[in-house]
């Protein structure tokens, strides 16, 4: 398990690097590419979307409803109300803090 | 030191710090996704790019595979190639150890501050100056937020599992405004990754689903360049 971490962690890092040192290194045509761009604009607000959901209501293969969806609607509220990344995630935790002392 | 170049050295300076305290979020998550210290500092050191390192821990805190996590790391990984691509000009990097050790460096803000300056010099100077101190403090508050979540509690831990979500959530926020380009499709892909991933969950691998759903998603096509116009009279 923990070599598996490693080896995550590595080969995490060894290819974000090399997606860094190709922006340096490759022509500008290749990543100018009308598909590239639409990939690189759109991607990261479906992983992030997955990714809110999937944290917030799973554990494992089942859908969960517990104080992460109390938390995340209190995130939301901050973010609507324009508050510093720093603020939305202490009343984040705040309220998943909460939620565990009531239940 | 020219008033330009002070103030240059200053808001790079004071973005870096300021972004580097969120490794300690960044160190917190890992931890409660089961890494250890070492391989918390290892990330922020060696990946240093911190979309990619939340969602790295962010798929194996879900249980997820190695290979959905590495997998989702690479996905939002590939921002950095496009922002490289806009810095050449800018960093002119001659020989390759230079182009290797800028590399490091190519991420979201120091993108932002280099290509906001006036100047090539200073968008130089406010490359590195960001780099420099983002590199130092996420490292640092990386090792302060790992060492410190291994000391919690029921309660303190509760707390932690509701900031992880919270944290994605702060990341696509910026997306979701209506000042963001053709911020209306970015709203209903967020959705749509988020529908499906959930849709998905029971049937797939814990962390497949999140990569399922990017997929999905880009298959299915948000507008082409062509089309941005029609995107732009909906939000107007």
């Amino acid at each position: 398990m923990n070599t598996t971490l490693w080896a995550a962690v590595l080969a995490g890092s060894l290819g974000c690097y090399l997606l860094k040192l190709a922006g340096l290194s490759v022509p500008a045509a290749w990543v100018e590419q009308p598909w590239v761009a639409r990939i690189v604009d759109f991607v990261p607000a479906a992983l992030l979307g997955a990714l809110v959901a999937v944290q917030a209501a799973t554990s494992g293969r089942e859908l969960v409803v517990d104080g992460r969806l109390v938390s995340l609607a209190v995130a939301a509220l901050a973010l609507a109300l324009r508050a510093p990344f720093i603020v939305v995630l202490v009343l984040a935790g705040a309220a998943g803090a909460l939620v565990h002392v009531l239940a | 030191m020219s008033a330009p170049t002070r103030s240059t050295v200053r808001d790079s300076l004071g973005l870096g710090l300021a972004v580097g305290l969120y490794g300690a979020a960044f160190g917190a998550a890992a931890d409660a996704a089961g890494l250890n210290a070492w391989q918390a500092i290892s990330m922020s050191a060696l990946m240093f790019t911190g979309a990619s390192q939340f969602a790295l821990v962010g798929v194996l805190g879900a249980g997820g595979g190695a290979l959905a996590a590495v997998g989702s790391a690479f996905l939002l990984g590939t921002r950095n190639t496009v922002y490289g691509v806009r810095l050449v000009p800018l960093l002119q990097p001659k020989g390759v150890a230079r182009r290797l050790g800028l590399s490091q460096w190519v991420i979201d803000e120091t993108t932002a501050m280099a290509l906001a300056a006036p100047d090539r010099r200073l968008g130089r100077l406010a490359f590195l100056v960001t780099g420099a101190s983002i590199y130092l403090m996420w490292n640092a508050m990386t090792a302060v937020g790992v060492l410190g979540a291994a000391a919690l509690g029921g309660t303190a831990r509760a707390a932690l599992d509701a900031v992880v979500p919270a944290a994605f959530l702060a990341l696509l926020w910026p997306r979701l405004r209506s000042s963001f380009p053709e911020a209306a499709t970015q709203r209903k892909v967020a959705l749509g990754g988020a529908v499906v991933a959930l849709v998905l969950t029971p049937f797939v691998p814990p962390g497949v689903q999140v990569i399922a759903a990017v997929v999905a998603v880009v298959l299915a096509g948000p507008p082409r360049a062509g089309e941005r116009s029609t995107a732009a009279e909906e939000m107007a």
